[in-house]
Order: C-alpha cells, then sequence, then structure tokens
C-alpha cells in the first residue's frame, strides 16, 4: 500500500489530473479499527482526541493534511464499519500536485 | 496537536445497500468481516445484476451474520448448510444470483462435503468463504484452515495439523474461478467477487480475515491491524495457481510468503437440472477456456 515516489516527472504531469477528495466520517460508527488511519496512502487522517458514545476516537484530518486527500477511495472500502467515504471537490489551491509529492 | 474535523455525516452512499438501521453491526473492532461485506455490496452493485435479482445466503458464525446486514432478499441458514440452500434457490430461480458469504468452519468443516460438491457439479453459485483460521464465535477452537503452529482454546500448544488450502481445494473439485485476497487487499477482493459475480459456474472467493479476540489474541496479533500487518509483510500476489506447498498458510515459519491472487478462471459447463434437453450442447460434460488471470 505504499505511495510510489520517483524523483523522474512523468511527462503528461502537467495535464495529470489528480483529484481532491473532502473526507466524511459517521463517527457513531467507528470502532476506532486503525484501518483508514493506518493504510491511507497519503497518511491524511490521525484520530481524533475526542471519543465518540461508545469510547472511541475516530479519524480526523492530521495536521497538514487538510487538503492531500486524492480521493482514492482506500479507506471507504476497508472501513468494516461504513464509517468514512469520501467526496471528489475541486482541487483547492490550483497546483494540482499529490500529497504525496510535498 | 492541530488536527482538524472531517465532514460529519450520518449516512453513507453504501447505506442503500445494506440494512444500515442495524449500524453499528455486533462485529468486535479490528474484525474483516465488515470490510468483505462492503466489498460484496460494492461488488454486488457494479454487477449490472438489478439488486432484487440479488441473493445472499450465510450459514451460523459470525461470518454468517453477512446475510442479516445485506440489503438483498437474504437467508441465514443452520450451520453448514449454507451452500445446499443456496442451491435450492439457484437451481428453482436460476435469474437469480446466489451469493454465499460464510466462514471457514461453516464452509469446510460441518459443510466440507456440500463444498466439494457444489464446485464438481460446477453450481451456479459466487461463495465467499471468510477465513479468520478459527471458530471465531464459538471462542476461537482451532478448524480446518488453522495453520501449523497457531495457537487455538482447542489446540494451546499449537496447531499440529496441516490445514486446508482452499484455493487447491476448490480447484481440484472443479470450480471454474477461484481467488485468495485479504482484506487489506480490498479492490482486488471486490472485483475478485465481481468477477464470480458475472461468472457462470462456482467461483470460490477465499477473504483472510483478522479474528483481533480469539485467533489473534491466542497468537499474539493484539488487534486488527497486527493481522493485517502480517498480511502486509507476507503476501506476494502470483497469477497462476501456486503448488500446493506454496499455498499454505503457515505461522511456524514467520519468513514464508503467503500467497495470494486470481488464481484460476475458466469456463467449464455450470450445472444444468436433468431435463429433456439437459446434455444438449454439452460436449463431454467439460469444455475448458482460459482466461488469462492478471495481476491488479
Ligand atoms: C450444528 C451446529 N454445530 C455447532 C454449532 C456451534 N457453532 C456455531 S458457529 C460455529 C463455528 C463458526 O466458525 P466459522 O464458520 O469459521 O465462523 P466465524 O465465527 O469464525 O466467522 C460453531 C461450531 C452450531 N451452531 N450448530
Ligand atoms: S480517499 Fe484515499 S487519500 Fe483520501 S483519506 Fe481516504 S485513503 Fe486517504
Ligand atoms: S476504518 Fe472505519 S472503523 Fe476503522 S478506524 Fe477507520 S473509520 Fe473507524
Ligand atoms: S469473534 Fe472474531 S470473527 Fe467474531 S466478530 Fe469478533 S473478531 Fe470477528
Ligand atoms: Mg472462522
Amino acid at each position: 500500500m505504499a505511495t510510489i515516489r520517483t524523483n523522474r516527472q512523468p511527462m503528461d504531469m502537467e495535464r495529470a489530473h489528480i483529484p481532491q477528495g473532502e473526507v466524511h466520517v459517521i463517527p457513531e460508527r467507528c470502532k476506532e479499527c486503525g484501518f483508514c488511519v493506518g493504510y491511507c496512502p497519503e497518511q491524511v487522517l490521525a484520530f481524533s482526541q475526542e471519543i465518540n458514545a461508545k469510547g472511541y476516537h475516530y479519524p480526523v484530518l492530521a495536521e497538514h493534511k487538510e487538503d492531500a486527500c486524492v480521493h482514492c477511495g482506500f479507506c471507504n472500502l476497508i472501513c468494516p464499519e461504513l464509517a468514512i467515504f469520501t467526496v471528489e471537490i475541486a482541487r483547492q489551491g490550483g497546483s494540482g500536485s499529490a500529497g504525496s509529492q510535498e | 496537536m492541530t488536527a482538524t474535523s472531517a465532514v460529519i455525516a450520518r449516512d453513507h452512499p453504501n447505506d442503500p445497500l445494506l440494512r444500515s438501521d442495524r449500524f453499528p453491526h455486533i462485529l468486535c473492532p479490528g474484525c474483516g468481516i465488515g470490510t468483505v461485506i462492503h466489498c460484496y455490496v460494492e461488488a454486488m452493485a457494479a454487477s449490472g445484476v438489478p439488486l432484487d435479482n440479488h441473493v445472499c445466503v450465510s450459514g451460523i458464525g459470525c461470518s454468517g451474520r453477512a446475510a442479516g446486514y445485506v440489503n438483498v432478499d437474504s437467508y441465514h441458514t443452520a450451520h453448514g448448510r449454507a451452500i445446499p440452500f443456496a442451491l435450492g434457490i439457484a437451481i428453482h430461480k436460476p435469474e437469480l444470483r446466489v451469493t454465499v458469504i460464510s466462514g471457514d468452519g461453516d464452509l469446510t468443516a460441518i459443510g466440507g462435503n456440500h463444498f466439494i460438491h457444489a464446485a464438481r457439479r460446477n453450481m451456479n453459485l459466487t461463495v465467499v468463504c471468510i477465513n479468520n483460521f478459527n471458530y471465531g464465535m464459538t471462542g476461537g477452537q482451532a478448524g480446518p484452515t488453522s495453520p501449523r503452529g497457531s495457537i487455538t482454546s482447542t489446540a494451546p500448544k499449537g496447531v499440529h495439523d496441516r490445514p486446508f488450502n482452499l484455493p487447491d481445494l476448490a480447484r481440484a473439485a472443479g470450480a471454474s474461478f477461484v481467488a485468495r485476497w485479504t482484506i487489506l487487499h480490498v479492490r482486488q477482493l471486490r472485483d475478485a467477487i465481481l468477477r464470480g459475480l458475472q461468472k457462470p459456474g462456482f467461483s470460490f472467493i477465499e477473504a483472510l480475515s483478522p479474528c483481533p479476540t480469539n485467533f489473534g489474541r491466542a497468537n499474539d496479533l493484539g488487534d486488527g491491524m497486527a493481522e493485517m500487518e502480517v498480511y502486509r509483510q507476507r503476501c506476494r500476489i502470483v497469477q497462476e495457481l501456486p503448488g500446493f506447498d506454496e499455498l499454505d498458510i503457515d505461522f511456524v515459519d514467520e519468513e514464508r510468503p503467503i500467497a495470494v491472487g486470481n488464481f484460476v478462471d475458466i469456463d467449464r459447463h455450470p450445472y444444468q437440472p436433468v431435463g429433456a434437453d439437459a446434455f444438449d450442447n454439452v460436449p463431454n460434460g467439460t469444455q475448458r477456456v482460459h482466461h488469462p488471470v492478471g495481476e491488479e
């Protein structure tokens, strides 16, 4: 699940569209399994300081990762509780480069 | 710490595919069964088969809870009897796409004979076996897939017997499609289930899945993430069906890779009920056409 890092700039980098996702969470469903936080390829997620009604910490956006989600859908599909998903939004900041490039 | 909240939502886009009024479900934190259910409902939605024509059948066990959470016609049957129950539906109503989702114990211990004979006859079924290497629901007893060397409540000094090698068993018995993935390989798992739903005949998908409460705790895999790390470190994607030994999952030799992949994808004539035209167009029973199975 590691992010692919390369020194070589792909030729179509300028034209490549890297989607941006907005992360949505249903806190009361989360059981803090850690799958989304641990395996997000862009390390977008962290656990909340607060707990939900059952005592679990749920995912929030990690520091400096507010715009880093690339809407890959991995957190959504791996979540056993259907507690997280992303929605594609217009990219903030305009550069079009993904969080992995920073 | 300056983490910011995600957008707080009340519903999930896949909720209509599930009995979301029953969520949160009863399965433990870090259990992989919910992920398999998630992959199944996405495959179901992508299959092109109308939702009304999908049927989900489970046996008994934590994995057997799957049928209770999907929003299509579903049946929670007796222990070990998911396949014969599903066969009745598939034979009587061939327009329905019947999927069995159940556990390693349910499908391959008490239900083992149904499994091999349904594969042998190439029944029109997609069987998803959630293999968590033990009887999760009843307290972590050893079952036919418990790896050698693993600790279970009925094998406190470690399992001695060689486990079933489910992809090899399914292939030998005659399945048309055979795959093994883990719940960490979510996209491949979803796509394998989708391939199963679209293929006539018997499709078998083994989904390796953490059971932190029983198997994990007994084997120093404290939570779901610990078992996921085992998958991440040890899984190797292969394309052809590996040899019997290579498919073995071993907990004594920690270096040993766990082979995952879409191993078999062939066309064989699916089961037809005996009737006047039962043997029309069936050249000698079996016709084998290989579909290349690609690395995902
Ligand atoms: C006829 C019968 N025998 C035994 C049982 C007890 N029993 C319930 S679930 C289960 C095994 C479940 O194991 P598995 O199918 O691997 O599901 P898991 O809980 O691991 O997901 C057993 C033996 C039963 N319910 N019915
Ligand atoms: S969609 Fe992908 S990048 Fe965005 S938070 Fe989820 S796993 Fe991370
Ligand atoms: S995968 Fe789901 S249940 Fe697990 S921590 Fe993330 S949101 Fe919570
Ligand atoms: S006992 Fe094991 S299989 Fe059953 S819900 Fe808990 S973690 Fe999952
Ligand atoms: Mg089991």
